[in-house]
């Protein structure tokens, strides 16, 4: 197991390199170096020499990708490409366009978009499978063809409907939650419960269709034709044999995601106010700040190769036949 | 039933005891009710706190509460003027020649060489408590050689047990001056003060090979003393008293004292930050401001809250004893000589959509508000006289509205280089000036302003210097004065333009084909359809098919630099009450395409620009008057922009906020302000009592929903396990036999 790890590290460095470079073309073909001086620089009064100074001061000045007054090697690495891209991989993110530390930025903001990322994705994992078990078990049933009506009802609204909607209802109407912001330590919870509901509720629909898919699959196998024969209750056939045996696509699904939590919510975060690193990418964006688009990018790759990876060691645990060689 | 209570509605009610009142949807601790402080919002995190960088109305917000420039603007006084801040007197402008002879005030401008003012401050003002002036016993400073031990367990400003204070003085001033031409810092204003305070271009090499030397030495972060760099346009005289050298006359250079630009900076400040290793934390100068201002920065985490304390060695500063007649009834005079700052704290929480911000404006979290156009009409309703005021659920909630023309203009350009709609001819003229009849801002500001807004008879903003209302302000191009109030030109007489023009009924009468301009935009969601629908219709009066370009920002400004476009939306808000900050932009020295300037329509009229540069450095005056009204009545004429319209800010005030007038130029109001934080209290508790039967009701509703499901369940299960008894056995009997 340990040289097929390995051997998935070293293919995540040609994948993580490629990631890089279609990021930095897609972002250089939307922006020039100039744009992003007068996007920091501001728009009054911002003559030429700032823009070149602001250039030169962040390494902007080099040509793209191929530097033609260099000799060697060095028409290469002598590029904001390599330049920008070479630090990267010893994680060292650098500094973002207004001067903050793009590391302890991303220290910082981890533990916000974790904090509401972790208890959605626990939640909900319970909640969809719960829900799922029940659908499966009350099959062909008026609760399986309900539940399903509103499951893809539940999947055919807009995430942003969900947030807008409970924050009228939950904060406005109700007064039970702030509607937004954020609070450190034990002040942080009042500010979650609201985004930890939503983004359960606003999951449900996809997931817990699909696990009853999965549930429904499994249920139909022959093992669990004997296992009903043999007298089992439902509930031990449920829960003992086709959950069970449910956990390889189900960990597909929920091992993968995982490292993701860190990176947070777009949308969520800007909406109630979160500190965390899904707002600090839509600010980035917005802004033009290269080196935190470029670091977010290279972060969200990393992590994802991660999650598969712990994916396929996760599968040798629930499934003793599969071998990782 | 006695079991759902308990575990359902006992740790509900326990909760809300636990509260002690406090409603649950506070977004503050429950310890800072009703104190003094002030709630307000921010959108987008601040870039720069530095003084000499910062220029964003986002970022002067704070800098402006916390440094103090030498001069500050009367908060009640209309039209705007300028008063000390920290100085003993206003600075009088001295002229000389070239040989040093001092001249008389009214000498023609074109004699004096330079310009000296010179600045006297008020002894006895010291800075906020900050660790950079912490001293040890000796007198030495404790934190201005730190090692990565002791920065070890620093993460904040507030990390560093101990602080220090000293006096201002003199020289703080001038070394944020010398700060300007910092090698490492951007200034957005080097660029135009190295061309008037003397020697500041020079300057900044001087800097920039200082920089380069010590780099191999202290690394290339490291601390430049600029006060052994002396710089000529900048200097002390004794520790309250420093000079500024001014090329030739400038006096405008009298509003940019007002701004964070020349507000001091100690050295000690740019000591201690320079060090290694701050950076790295994010602590630096950029960050964690150092001023002698009202206010200080105690926290700043720009992700989530900003937090201004007052400063407790703030000088003595009072409420201003004058104003304008109207300030007496407002009540704005009441504390008339009072201390100042009123308020004891100020949270700026970052909310960046408006949705939210909005609704905890109405719940009483946030002390005053903007107006979003989808909040508009809860907001604003307008009165038969057509006056804005608020709608009869904000006046229950006892929200007031407070509106003011800003000092900013919103404007279409021609750009002046393009064959067809720019130039001086006599027929491009009047196509612009047909083209300024059809466009009918009194329509666009009611429709896609909600009428915030004034159509502009020109480029100067009211309330500016220069300005003229009524009948002897209305640009007769576009308008006549009817029934005591201008009146649009009919479209007649737009279309007899055009046809004068060389476009009768808007076809090309040399070539026979239609007229087709083109209007350069920044890209824009569907929101936008119904105002770029509506202007082609405006265009669609005079018969002339108008196509859109849209693009993104940067490729709309590129093509502005490049002189690509052809008719383009602009806008300027301005740095300071005088009418050159307008009319500068109409400058042919300032055209983008060849100098980089600001005026983005490229106009350039030889007589306007002599008339500019007589202008510019004349102190107000009749004749000064004559020559403004000249300008504008030739850029009337030249139509070189369609004048637009000068927006109106509409602001929304709970009743606990007090002393709000509304200052379009002076940014450092907080002090003035007053907050009753006993009746916002009392409101918000009204405002925001819990509503728990949704939320019961919905436990129940689940409760209730199990139930049949158990009852199925259980009986699944007892049926499953007799129906495959049963079937066992039957398949058993089957295979026996």
């Amino acid at each position: 197991m340990l040289n097929y790890i390995i051997r998935r590290i070293l293919y995540a460095i040609p994948i993580l390199i490629g990631v890089n470079l279609i990021t930095f073309t897609l972002f250089f073909v939307v922006n020039t170096p100039d744009d992003m001086a007068r996007m920091q620089l501001g728009i009054k009064r911002v003559t030429p020499e700032a823009i070149e100074k602001w250039k030169h001061e962040r390494g902007y000045d080099k040509p793209l990708m191929f530097n033609d007054s260099e000799e060697g090697a060095a028409k290469f690495t002598r590029t904001i490409f390599f330049e920008k891209s070479a630090a990267m991989f010893a994680f060292d993110f650098g500094r973002a366009d207004d001067g903050r530390d793009i590391a302890h930025e991303i220290k910082t903001r981890m533990l916000p978009s974790l904090a509401i990322a972790l208890p959605v994705f626990l939640l909900g994992l319970v909640a969809y499978i719960t829900f799922a078990l029940v659908m499966a078990f009350f099959r062909a049933t008026y609760v399986d063809f309900w539940g399903v009506v509103l499951c893809v009802a539940l999947m055919s609204i807009s995430s942003l409907f969900y947030i807008i909607g409970g924050q009228f209802l939950i904060s406005k109407l109700w007064h039970l939650v702030p509607i937004s912001g954020y609070g450190s330590g034990l002040d942080a919870g009042k500010f979650l419960v609201l985004p930890v509901i939503i983004g359960v509720i606003s999951g449900a629909g996809a997931s817990t269709r699909w696990y009853r898919t999965i549930f429904l699959e499994e249920m139909s196998k022959d093992y669990v034709r004997t296992a009903r024969a043999k007298g089992l209750p439902e509930s031990i056939v449920l829960f003992r044999h086709v959950l069970r045996n449910a956990m390889i696509p189900i960990l597909t699904g929920a091992v993968v995601v995982i490292p993701l939590l860190f990176l947070g919510s777009l949308i969520a975060e800007s909406f109630f106010g979160i500190p965390g690193l899904g707002s600090y990418t839509i600010d980035a964006i917005n802004s033009q700040d290269f080196a935190v688009v470029r670091a977010m990018v290279f972060l969200g790759s990393l992590l994802y190769i991660i999650g598969l990876i712990l994916t396929d060691i996760s599968y040798t645990l629930v499934d003793p036949r599969i071998r990782l060689e | 039933m006695k079991a759902l209570f308990k575990y359902l509605l006992a740790p509900l009610v326990a909760l809300l005891s636990a509260c002690g009142g406090n409603p649950w949807n506070n977004p503050y601790p429950a310890a800072d009710a009703g104190k003094n402080i002030l709630y307000s919002a921010f959108a987008e995190r601040p870039k720069h706190l530095d003084p000499v960088q910062s220029y964003s109305s986002n970022e002067i917000l704070l800098t402006a509460q916390i440094y103090e420039p030498p001069l500050q603007y009367h908060y009640l006084k209309r039209p705007y003027t300028l008063i000390p801040a920290t100085t003993t007197k206003m600075p009088v402008a001295q002229y000389f020649d070239k040989n040093g002879t001092q001249l008389p005030d009214d000498v023609d401008a074109v004699q004096i060489a330079y310009t000296i003012y010179e600045i006297s401050i008020r002894p006895g003002i010291r800075y906020q408590p900050h660790p950079a002036f912490a001293k040890n016993e000796q007198g030495q400073f404790l934190y201005h050689d730190l090692t990565a031990k002791d920065l070890a367990e620093i993460y904040k400003l507030s990390d560093f047990s101990r602080t220090g204070t000293r006096e201002l003085t003199a020289e703080d001033y001038v070394f944020e001056i010398k700060r300007l031409a910092h090698p490492r810092l951007h200034s957005p204003i080097f660029g135009l003060m190295s061309d008037y305070i003397i020697g500041l271009k020079e300057y900044s090499a001087t800097l920039k090979a200082a920089a380069g030397a010590q780099a191999g030495q202290q690394g290339k972060d490291g601390y430049l003393d600029l006060n052994s760099y002396p710089l000529e346009g900048a200097q002390v005289v004794d520790a309250h008293t420093y000079r500024i050298k001014i090329q030739g006359k400038y006096p405008q250079f009298m509003y940019w004292l007002a701004m964070p630009f020349f507000a001091p900076i100690p050295w000690e400040a740019e000591r201690f930050y320079t060090q290694p290793g701050l950076a790295e934390k994010n602590i630096t100068l950029d960050w964690y401001p150092v001023g002698t201002g009202p206010y200080m920065l105690t926290e700043n985490d720009p992700n989530r809250v900003m937090i201004l304390e007052k400063n407790p060695n703030f000088h003595g500063e009072t409420y201003p004893s004058e104003g304008m007649p109207e300030d007496e009834q407002a009540g704005l005079l009441a504390d008339a000589g009072k201390p100042l700052p009123f308020i004891d704290r100020v949270v700026f929480s970052r909310d960046k959509e408006s949705i939210p911000r909005w609704n905890k404006f109405l719940q009483g979290y946030y002390d005053a508000s903007g107006i979003g156009s989808d909040s508009f009409d809860q907001a604003v309703q307008l009165t038969g006289q057509g006056e804005a005021t608020v709608t009869e659920a904000m006046k229950a909630q006892g929200i007031r509205l407070e509106t003011a023309v800003a000092t900013s203009t919103y404007y279409m350009g021609f750009n002046m280089l393009d064959p067809v709609v720019g130039g001086l001819s006599e027929s491009a003229r009047k196509l612009r000036q047909a083209i300024s009849i059809a466009v009918d801002y009194e329509e666009y500001v009611s429709i896609f302003a909600n009428g915030r807004g004034i159509p502009a008879q020109g480029p100067i903003a009211p309330g500016i210097t220069g300005h003229r209302d009524g009948r002897e302000g209305v640009n007769s191009v576009v308008y006549d004065w009817l029934h005591e109030r201008p009146q649009r030109k009919p479209i007649a007489a737009a279309r007899a333009l055009l046809a004068e023009a060389g476009y009768p009924n808007g076809m090309d009468a040399k070539t026979g084909t239609p007229l087709v301009l083109y209007f350069d935009v920044t890209s824009r969601g569907a929101d936008d359809k119904s105002s770029l629908d509506w202007m082609r219709k405006q265009f669609q009066k005079l018969n002339i098919q108008l196509v859109v370009r849209s693009t993104d920002y940067n490729r709309f400004q590129d093509k502005i630099r490049k002189g690509n476009a052809q008719i383009f939306e602009w806008g300027w808000n301005a740095d300071y009450p005088d009418p050159e900050n307008f009319l500068f932009l109409l400058n042919g020295a300032e055209r983008k395409v060849d100098n980089d300037g600001q005026n983005a329509a490229n106009y350039d009229n030889p007589e306007y620009n002599r008339l500019f540069e007589q202008m510019k450095n004349m102190e107000d005056s009749p004749k000064r008057q004559q020559i403004i009204d000249r300008m504008v009545e030739i850029l009337r004429h030249d139509a070189p922009w369609l004048w637009g319209y000068h927006p109106k800010d509409y602001g929304l005030y709970h009743a606990w906020y007090g002393n709000v007038k509304s200052n379009k130029l002076s940014h450092n109001n907080i002090k003035y302000f007053r907050i009753d934080g006993s009746l916002r209290e009392q409101k918000r508790r009204e405002w925001n009592e819990p509503v728990l039967w949704p939320a019961v009701l919905g436990l129940l509703a689940l409760v209730a929903s199990l139930v049949p499901a158990i009852i199925a369940y259980r009986r699944r299960e007892q049926g499953t396990g007799t129906r495959q008894a049963s079937s066992v056995a039957q398949e058993a009997g089957a295979g026996n036999a």
